[in-house]
């Protein structure tokens, strides 16, 4: 009944994240919500990069692709792959940036009310190059809630079973920590893992190897691996 | 006597007076013998090993001390790598407690669950795990032959073939002719070919711009074909001929001494010609009697064959169902087959078999593309589950971190495979 419960969670989150938005966020309640991102993030006129990139024209821009900043390997890899910024990929970011991009130097945990993340979409919408009103350009709302359900954080992994799952990651991921190319993953908190492999799952991270990796696993094995990697000794 | 590290790790010499006696006697541990030390074999011994800690007996057969990778050999063509950056010992395994010795198998006694080695002894085993990669099928080129394999290489096993077409190549004459035939389904890599296309391509734009390349191929399309098209066009104009089914691609005969091949009649006299033939499993699969016509059919939860549950294939040498033979093919089904037989061997834990495959190809200078597919067993066969390929006109940008995705992957399967 439980495994069933999670299916269905898991059925759920993917349709949700992939509609279409029919709301709107408020630009001026935004704003306030933006006074979290400040000490980090430039938006508007003049505005430059500081501790993390200006935000003007972030709308359809790859994920770290300003020439002149650097990024996290992290970013830069999920940018290379096909990451872009748009409402939905953005409003994924914002909730959990590290479920998107886990080694991402955005040190911010999150903004968790979905109205928040949409009043924040529709004040930097205004930063970006196309209107907002005309049909065609960026849609400006995606209030979805992709938390992934507390039942499958909470799920316990069978470590040895994770450790016959990890057989398949250890052909391209070394477990001694190399990350040359591919990035290691061992030794990382494994609620972490589980949410970088649920965002692989339902494709909110792009890259086609690990959604395809992913999407076969079920709640109980990633839960699995997370245990097993979180427990190797370096 | 126990099949002791040190004692096999040693030349043959030392070997033979160790194992005097004719047969090794058996003692309490379950016994592995592993017949391959390749993508499969070297998995499979290193996770039995591994995961067993010490409780089976684990002994690789292996004649070379280097295994050369035929993954990345290519990139070695193309001037990529060095040779020495695709050989591997097998110190590793040893450490990791897997008896290593380097020797041919020559036969093998179903009945009596022995393993005769070239040396002359003969070894026991409880579960014996085949992984010996591909032989030539005899007389499928028509001229060519084994005994003309260093006039026109194969370099479809890496190591002094891949060097050999290497020389040739550098020694090509200005504006020369590098002419290759293509092998028909099914065959090791099915990427492989054209992949080396390109990497000849490459090497040739660079020192000598105006050799041309011909294909003879017998298929009428191949692995990734718009890829690598789109790849010839754009980096390669004019210089690669590749001559399909369709235009008489498999009617090729060749003729090593004057170095002429021809092509649905049409004779050409080449400089080099790299012939690439129809494949089967190697040859102590047959020995071993497991094979039906070229390969050796499989149970897809186990990779045990169909002749014989205490006899498993891995790699190229079995017939599985969809996955293409491949490195990482053969080492994921190396750790499924390894899974299984600690479990019979040891009534340790068996869970279900999950495969994986991803093929990366090169086709120029940070130009890298893949495919890639999950797969599942059913009654039947290995079955494909869901599956992705690259796509044409790609980034620039993503086609090069695909290229450096295979060099992370390079290091991590020849780690996963020999320690
Ligand atoms: C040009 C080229 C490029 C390739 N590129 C890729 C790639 O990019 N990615 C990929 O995944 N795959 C690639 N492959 C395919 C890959 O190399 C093979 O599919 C893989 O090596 C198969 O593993 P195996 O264990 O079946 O055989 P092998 O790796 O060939 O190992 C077989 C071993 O068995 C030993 N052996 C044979 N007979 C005996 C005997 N009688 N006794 C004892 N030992 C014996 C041999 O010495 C050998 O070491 C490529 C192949 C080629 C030719």
């Amino acid at each position: 009944m439980r495994l069933f419960g999670i299916i269905f969670v898991i059925a759920a989150v993917a349709i949700s994240s992939a509609a279409v938005a029919d709301d709107f966020g408020d630009p001026a309640a935004g704003e306030q919500v933006y006074r979290q991102c400040k000490s980090c993030h430039q938006v508007g006129d003049g505005a430059k990069h500081r501790i993390g990139p200006h935000l003007n024209g972030i709308f359809g821009r790859q994920a770290a692709s300003h020439d002149g900043f650097r990024y996290s390997k992290a970013l830069s890899r999920a940018g290379t792959s096909g990451l872009e910024w748009h409402a939905d990929t953005l409003d994924a970011f914002l909730e959990n940036p590290k479920a998107i991009a886990s080694g991402t130097r955005m040190s911010f945990p999150g903004l968790k009310k979905p109205k928040d993340r949409l009043d924040l979409i529709a004040y930097l919408r205004a930063f970006s190059d196309n209107p907002a009103n005309i049909p065609e350009a960026d849609p400006t709302a995606s209030p979805t809630d992709h938390d992934i359900d507390p039942a499958i954080l909470a799920l316990k992994g069978d470590p040895e079973y994770g450790e016959y799952l990890s057989s398949e990651c250890t052909t391209c991921h070394q477990t001694s920590g190399g990350d040359d190319g591919i990035p290691s993953i061992v030794l990382w908190p494994e609620e972490d893992f589980v949410l970088a492999m649920h965002a692989y799952k339902n494709k909110k991270r792009s890259h086609p190897v690990m959604q395809m990796m992913a999407g076969r696993l079920n709640a109980e094995e990633i839960a699995a691996l997370a245990a097993y990697f979180a427990g190797l000794e370096e | 006597m126990t099949l002791n590290r040190r004692q096999f790790i040693g030349t043959s010499a030392a070997m033979a007076t160790v194992l005097s006696a004719p047969m090794v006697k058996a003692q309490g541990k379950p016994r592995v013998v592993v017949v391959g030390g390749g993508a499969g074999g070297a998995t499979a011994a290193r996770y039995l090993a591994k995961d067993s800690k010490g409780g089976i007996d684990v002994t690789l057969v292996e004649p070379t001390r280097k295994y050369y990778t035929c993954f990345f050999s290519n990139l070695y063509l193309g001037g990529f790598k060095e040779i020495e950056d695709i050989g591997h010992t097998y110190g590793g395994l040893a450490a990791g407690g897997v008896n290593v010795v380097h020797d041919w198998a020559v036969g093998v006694d179903r009945a009596a669950k022995t393993v005769s080695l070239a040396g002359g002894v003969s070894v026991p085993y409880d579960k014996l795990i085949l992984s010996p990669g591909i032989d030539f099928v005899d007389g499928a080129v028509d001229g060519w032959g084994l005994s003309a394999q260093n006039a026109m290489p194969h370099a479809y096993k890496a190591g002094s073939q891949s060097e050999l077409l290497k020389a040739q190549l550098q020694a090509m004459p200005e504006g020369g002719v590098f002419a290759m035939v293509a092998p028909p389904n099914p065959y090791r890599c099915p990427p492989g070919p054209y992949e080396r296309v390109s990497m000849v391509a490459h090497f040739l734009k660079q020192n000598n711009p105006t050799a041309k390349i011909i294909v003879a191929d017998p298929k009428p399309k191949f692995s990734k074909m718009s890829l690598f098209q789109e790849g010839w066009a754009n980096h390669y104009e004019g210089m690669v001929d590749w001559i399909g089914e369709d235009f008489g691609g498999g009617n090729v005969s060749v003729d090593p001494a004057a170095m002429t091949v021809t092509i649905d009649g049409e004779e050409t006299k080449v400089d080099v010609c790299n012939v690439i033939p129809a494949m089967k499993a190697g040859r102590i699969a047959e020995l071993a009697g497991v094979t039906d016509g070229n390969w050796a059919p499989v149970n897809a939860a186990d990779m045990s064959t169909k002749a014989d549950a205490d006899v498993y294939v891995l790699g190229d040498a079995a017939s599985q169902g969809d996955m293409p033979k491949s490195g990482y093919s053969a080492n994921s089904q190396a750790k499924v087959c390894a899974n299984a037989v600690r479990g019979a061997l040891t009534g340790s834990k068996v869970f279900p078999a999950k495969f994986a495959n991803t093929c990366w190809s090169l086709i120029a200078s940070n130009d890298g593309v893949k495919v890639g597919a999950t797969y599942e067993a059913t009654p039947e066969k290995i079955a494909k589950v869901d599956g992705f390929i690259s796509q044409t006109g790609e980034s620039a940008d993503l086609r090069k971190a695909t290229y450096e995705e295979s060099e992370g992957w390079y290091t991590g399967i020849t780690t996963d495979m020999l320690g």
